[in-house]
């Protein structure tokens, strides 16, 4: 407050950026390291985990992004776990009675949609506390998926993965990243674009000042209501994309519960990742190489070890990182505040 | 100074604005009118209604009955949008900064230049650039707007309504936040573009800038216009009486004091801020019953960290503190509510209230577990109501009822809570820092008035304050603190504005 023009210095553009992906960035290298050297001495294996490590965190990124824009908007979402699980049994259902897999995965879209619009609804129109909101949504997800669960309903097959060309016939990168399923491939697009969308449009630029000072945003003619509401669907499709893969792409059958916390651990995949689509993905990746690292383990059965506790890696890390390693992450400043115009 | 300019159209006009809310008329039937290239003054105490106004113009509010014109031609404003399209601006009290964007990112937010779906914000930077060269104000376009000094958001404001062709600016109280040097530099700004045709109204309460930069002033006063006038034709005393309705006092009316006994003793006391460094070192002073000392000071030498250290609630690292001849244990704020030790505070806001709670509540912060506020565990309601609606009626706090939350009320309202509060126990020592910090004259007058009345009902007061104004009407006797230590003592008598500010800044005589 001193002088009139106070410069303060600049983080140059490499730290900043650093700042902002160095998790994805250090997830992405060291992956790629250890895979070089363990390519080396079992490529078969190493091939397939790696795989298995872009498969798992599919869910996880997918879940995340759907966090992120409700978040950058100033809605917290607790309800991706509902969100996921409850797309996931929609779209199983379509499948497995009229026998159509795009139709089932567009279902699922539209369920996440549709429960996005309600905590839209709960938390930006009814000014609900938002946690309470998003629990209401797991809350309804483990209820009606649980009551119209059956047993021993199957499906005529599930989405199979699609080879790139030739592209798919290159050692070690050709099966990891050109031959995938189609939701698989489509993450890794959303990423990118939600990347550019949240960084590099108006639509970002106003999401994210509506969740850092939607007053400020009001005060230039931005409609905050409608900005929430909006990411919070686009949120919704993201979560029910995500819960239609695990039923159609990654099992191709609908189990109770088998969500199983990964809509928990994809809003921590997002505070990881700070905020941002790239780093989300990064977290993903990091918290799918153990899923697929420890289904490894338990296939190897050399060791001794009761598989309960390989099963236990993803969910052990995910503390290890959020207790220790996020750093000075910092939420949106209005995120988790209902806004009421004056 | 640019005079008006006889046979042009009116940049605003506001005619017969009236805005109702529950319980209040905001605006009663108010008449405003801009001429181009004008500075014009809008000056009212808190609460008059010159934010309403404002805010009716801006869009944000919808007036009850009333018309604005622009330029001679009446247009409907019913939000931001259609009042930016017809060339108003509005520079908030409260900046409407994101503050982890960038200083161009706020500009051009609501309004972005985009190359297909892409901002494009090297179009944005280079337009910033230009606007900020044309009319003189410094921004730089790829700075996080956090990182900046009050002053330089201020600019940023202000190119951000330029940026959207803004011809009518309003500054709300914009010299709130800024030291003198910024202020000045603000005025130099204003003036440059009133140069350029911008029109200016200017909201604020303090008469000495209205005086110097307006040229026309409105002053209203409870939801109306009480008149308009020019800087010719007026003084402070003048504008004073208009804002508050009656003749207001400017300076304090008190008699020669008459110091007994010592009630409050300090002896070599040192005191650390939260990081560990000393702020308060071997300080010794006493203040006496009828007297009241002040302590004068440029913010951040210490008088924070002195005054937490005597109400209890920081613990002094040596030194003694002597209420009425008795030690006093460190760092146990109810031991000195319990002798006597009234407090009010610097941040009322974040020390002095519970913002959530009523009125009625706050009042009894420091009484509620005794008789009759509460019997056993109960608290009992109808004594502290009762407290209450005497206490609003004595120190007239103006408030819808006793059970609205503090956090509603005004600057002005919310600190005769506090004083309400503080003055109304078994009083021997009052500890104020910065009792009128953003208060209204009305107000300040108020507060000066009850500290001058509880040092002659023979109780000792300590004036903790930044303003050498106040300080040189209120206190007795002034000690002057500079990097943790009393540099000196002096009767005020003998005290000047120049030598006061000399010692203030560490120089000695």
């Amino acid at each position: 407050m001193e002088g009139t023009i106070v410069h303060t210095p600049r983080p140059s553009s490499i730290s900043r950026f650093l700042r902002n992906y160095g998790v994805a960035v250090a997830v992405v290298l060291l992956i790629l390291i250890g895979s070089g050297i363990s390519y080396s001495i079992t490529p078969l294996r190493t091939t397939a985990v790696l795989a298995a490590t872009l498969r798992a965190s599919t869910p996880l990124a997918l879940g995340a992004l759907c966090g992120l824009y409700g978040e950058r908007s100033g809605v917290i979402n607790i309800g991706i776990e509902g969100q996921m699980l409850l797309s996931a049994f929609t779209a199983f259902l379509i499948n497995a009675y009229v026998g159509n897999l795009l139709l089932g995965v567009l279902v699922g879209v539209l369920t996440g949609a549709v429960m996005g619009l309600f905590l839209a609804f709960m938390s930006v129109t009814l000014r609900m506390d938002q946690i309470i909101g998003g629990t209401v949504l797991n809350i309804l997800a483990f209820g009606l998926t649980g009551y119209f669960y059956q047993q021993g309903l199957t499906t005529p097959g599930k989405l199979q993965p699609i080879p790139l060309g030739p592209l798919a016939d290159l050692p070690l990168v050709g099966q990891v990243l050109f031959n995938n399923p189609p939701i698989t491939y489509l993450t890794l697009l959303l990423v990118a674009l939600s990347q550019y969308v949240l960084f590099f449009t108006r639509w970002g630029l106003r999401t994210r000042a509506v969740g850092e000072h939607p007053r400020a945003a009001d005060t230039v003619g931005i409609n905050v209501y409608f900005m929430r509401y909006a990411n919070v669907i686009i949120g919704g499709c993201l979560a029910g994309l995500a819960g239609a893969y695990l039923t159609l792409e990654q099992v191709g059958s609908f189990e109770r519960m088998m969500t199983n916390g990964r809509g928990f651990l994809a809003l921590a995949m997002m505070i990881f990742g700070k905020w941002n689509p790239l780093g989300a993905w990064g977290a993903s990746l990091l918290i799918g190489f153990t899923y697929a690292f420890q289904t490894r383990l338990q296939f190897m059965g050399t060791i001794e070890i009761p598989p309960q506790f390989f099963g236990m890696l993803p969910y052990l890390l995910t503390i290890i990182v959020l207790a220790g390693f996020v750093g000075r992450a910092r939420p949106p400043a209005a995120d988790g505040v209902p806004y009421e115009k004056e | 100074m640019s005079g008006p300019l006889t046979g042009e159209p009116l940049a605003l006009e506001a005619r017969n604005i009236t805005k109702r809310f529950p319980g209040v008329l905001a605006n009663d039937s108010v008449d405003f009118a801009l001429e181009k290239g004008e500075i014009h003054a809008l000056l009212g105490e808190n609460g008059a209604g010159k934010s309403t106004l404002m805010n009716v113009i801006y869009g944000l509010y919808s007036p009850d009955e009333g018309q604005i014109c622009v330029d001679g031609k009446e247009v409907a404003i019913r939000d931001p949008n259609d009042a930016i399209a017809h060339g108003i601006g509005m520079v908030h009290q409260h900046f409407m900064l994101v503050p982890v964007f960038t200083v161009a990112e706020n500009i051009v937010l609501g309004s972005e230049i985009t190359r297909g779906p892409t901002l494009d914000m090297r179009q944005a930077e280079r337009q910033i650039r230009r606007l900020s060269e044309e009319f003189g104000l410094q921004v730089d376009p790829q700075a996080v707007v956090e990182d900046l000094a009050v002053g330089e958001q201020q600019r940023v404001e202000i190119v951000k309504a330029l940026y959207r062709d803004a011809r009518i600016l309003v500054l709300d109280e914009p010299t709130a936040v800024l030291t003198p040097q910024e202020a000045d530099d603000l005025f130099r700004i204003m003036r440059q573009l009133t140069d350029r045709g911008v029109s200016i109204i200017f909201i604020t309460h303090k008469l000495k800038e209205v005086l110097a930069v307006a040229d026309h002033i409105t002053v209203m006063r409870r939801g109306r216009v009480v008149g308009t006038t020019t800087p010719e034709e007026t003084d402070e005393q003048g504008l004073a009486s208009m804002m508050v309705g009656r003749d207001v006092v400017l300076e304090v009316d008190k008699s020669p004091a008459q110091p007994q006994q010592i009630v409050l003793e300090v002896q070599n006391l040192s005191v650390q801020d939260e990081r560990g460094v000393v702020a308060v070192r071997d300080v010794s002073f006493e203040v006496r019953a009828g007297e009241i000392l002040g302590i004068a000071g440029v913010q951040g030498n210490g008088q924070t960290e002195l005054v937490e250290a005597l109400t209890g609630l920081r613990a002094p690292q040596s030194g003694r503190i002597l209420l009425d001849g008795r030690e006093v244990p460190f760092h146990n704020p109810r031991y000195l509510i319990e002798h006597g030790v009234a407090h009010i505070p610097e941040d009322r806001q974040k020390h002095g209230l519970v913002l959530p709670y009523s009125i009625a509540d706050n009042l009894v912060l420091s009484t509620y577990y005794r008789e009759p506020f509460s019997r056993g565990v109960q608290r009992r309601q109808r004594p502290i109501n009762a407290r209450a609606g005497a206490l609003i009626e004595e120190f007239d706090v103006r408030a819808p009822g006793a059970f609205t939350p503090a956090g509603n009320l005004s600057g002005g309202n919310q600190q005769k809570v506090i004083v309400a509060r503080e003055l109304s126990r078994r009083l021997r020592l009052l500890v104020a820092n910065q009792p009128t910090r953003g208060l209204d004259v009305g107000s300040i007058e108020f507060i000066h008035r009850r500290m001058v009345q509880v040092r002659d009902e023979q109780i000792a007061v300590l004036l903790v304050s930044a303003e050498l104004d106040e300080i040189l009407s209120l206190a007795d006797r002034i000690v002057v603190m500079y990097h943790g230590r009393i540099v000196a003592t002096l009767a005020t008598a003998q005290a000047t504005r120049d030598k006061l500010g000399l010692l203030m800044a560490g120089s000695g005589l």
